[in-house]
């Protein structure tokens, strides 16, 4: 349930908006230091990847500027019902945009050190889990400029492919380690890059249940499936 | 929400003899409204209206004006018999009796169900006296039992400590917000079941009213508490539960953290978030 009627206090309605725009904006960035995250490694771009990482401060300047705007908010305008859950999903989704901003900055960083390695084995199952997390973002950054919740519902359910793509590539990366011991530096900064994508997947998917919530009032009625442990199965055999 | 039975010794364990009558029924609603009309003559001013005040519980009634949430205080306790034209239907339970029925004595109803305005409204005379002056009405004590009674009154009221040493002097003298906190002891001192609050701090300075919160929170231990306000925030931080009323009806009614957060009524949606009409 949103409030569609207009706001009797116009300057409560511009704040709204004000607040979404920052929001969306904050999200450009993110999205736009995560694509050239992806051409750092994909196509060895260390230029792409080094802007990646200069985004970095103008995020955190934003994800400040936006608490403050909120914390204002709610002393000035006392926000009620949906405005309050606007206000407050506001304030996590900055915190999640500000995180996938962090993991998008750390993969860029490390697509420059691979670079300096000849990688001998196709990247494509990271090329595929880096399309799909780059959907993700992009989807869910629609859905919060416009109150999408059906979007929003299809991002949350769509992780779990990026989660399986994730447990897929573990398992491949540890084989190539055990292969060759040369392997060890580039593939565990591979799999820190998989890691890190795996975890712009989750922020996402909470954005999606804030943004829920913030336009329903109630959480997502239903369950996502759990991952497997596959991911932890490698480390438990050793044991 | 189960206020506990001995909760009421907490702050007033010295008067043995003074017991809030409230505190004899519990886990019910006090007062159950089914089917409420009210006619301002031919103006039907409450419709089919249905609620329950439960038990030691503060509910709040929010709403434009005009919607019926005054009326439905001056209702429960039949403030209107004094007005002719002005009639109820329908059943308001307290206990066994439906005390909009005209059988039901109305100055018995009253000591049941006492009401506080929107304005101070101290009589001219002295701070004890304006205390005794109701009590005496309903009930014949002795000079010492009378004097305990009025030290509880003020006590529950959180005014005795300030005006212990001049009870003897004229109430009119006291501050607005302590005007308000004697007309609150006023009510108490006849022990009703439930107080009724209508705009208690509309007239008052933040502080006061902050006071006056306070001492709603703590009166709720004894007493079942009904508060019109149209301060959604007082209504947000004094109630447990909150009907809202638009034009004679009762929209919405649930606890004051859902309807706050998440209101189920689209008209209450653009009421607590200020986009109405």
């Amino acid at each position: 349930m949103t409030g569609t009627a207009e706001h009797l206090v116009k300057s409560f309605d511009n704040d709204l908006k004000k607040l979404r725009d920052m929001l969306t904006e904050m999200g450009g960035i993110v999205e736009s230091q995560l694509v050239m995250a992806a051409a750092g490694i994909m196509n060895r771009d260390n230029e792409a990847a080094a802007r990646a990482v200069s985004e970095d401060p103008k995020v955190d300047a934003l994800e400040h500027e936006i608490e403050q705007f909120v914390i204002r908010m709610l002393a000035l305008r006392q926000p009620m019902a949906a405005d309050l859950r606007q206000v407050v999903a506001a304030l996590k989704i900055t915190g999640d945009l500000e995180r996938i901003g962090d993991y998008a900055a750390n993969v860029a960083k490390r697509s420059i050190v691979l670079g300096q390695y000849n990688l001998p084995y196709s990247l494509a199952g990271l090329g595929h889990m880096t399309h799909m997390v780059q959907e993700q973002l992009k989807s869910i950054i629609d859905a919060l400029s416009s109150n999408d919740t059906a979007k929003a519902i299809e991002v949350w359910r769509s992780d779990q492919v990026v989660d399986d793509i994730y447990n897929a590539l573990f398992r491949e990366l540890i084989t190539y380690m055990m292969e060759d011991p040369r392997n060890i530096t580039p593939c565990t900064h591979l799999l820190f890059i998989a890691k890190n994508l795996e975890r712009i997947g989750d922020h996402t998917t909470n954005i999606a249940e804030t943004i829920y919530y913030a336009v329903e009032g109630e959480v997502i009625p239903d369950v996502r499936p759990k991952g497997t442990s596959a991911a932890y199965a490698v480390v438990r055999q050793k044991e | 929400m189960s206020a506990t039975a001995t909760s009421s010794q907490g702050s007033n364990a010295s008067f043995s003899g003074v017991e809030a009558r409230g505190a004899k029924t519990l886990n019910s609603a006090a007062i159950s409204i089914s089917n409420l009309d009210f006619f301002y003559g031919e103006n039907r001013a409450l419709k089919g209206v249905n609620l329950d005040l439960p038990n030691r519980q503060v509910t709040g009634m929010i709403g434009p004006s005009g919607c019926g949430k005054s009326t439905l205080l001056r209702v429960l306790n039949r403030m209107y018999d004094l007005y002719p034209g002005q009639r109820a239907t329908g059943e308001v339970m307290m206990g066994e009796d439906n005390i909009i029925d005209p059988k039901i004595e109305v100055n018995a109803l009253r000591a049941r169900v006492g009401m506080v305005f929107q304005k101070p409204t101290p009589f001219p005379m002295t701070i004890f006296e304006n205390i005794a002056f109701g009590v005496k009405l309903h009930e014949k004590l002795s000079k010492s039992a009378m004097e305990e009674r009025v030290e509880w009154s003020l006590t529950r009221a959180a005014l005795w400590g300030e005006v212990k040493d001049r009870l003897q002097t004229n109430a009119m003298g006291l501050s607005g917000g302590q005007q308000q906190r004697l007309c609150i002891a006023r009510t108490i001192a006849v022990r009703p079941e439930v107080i009724l609050l209508d705009e208690p701090t509309s007239a008052l300075d933040p502080i006061s009213t902050l006071k006056i919160e306070e001492l709603i929170d703590e009166l709720k231990q004894d007493f079942t508490i009904a508060i019109v306000t149209h301060n959604m925030q007082q209504a947000a931080r004094c109630a447990d539960q909150v009907a809202f009323f638009y034009l004679g009806e009762m929209v919405e009614c649930g606890p004051a953290a859902q309807i706050f957060t998440s209101p189920k009524q689209k008209r209450t949606q653009e009421y607590v978030t200020g986009r109405f009409g």
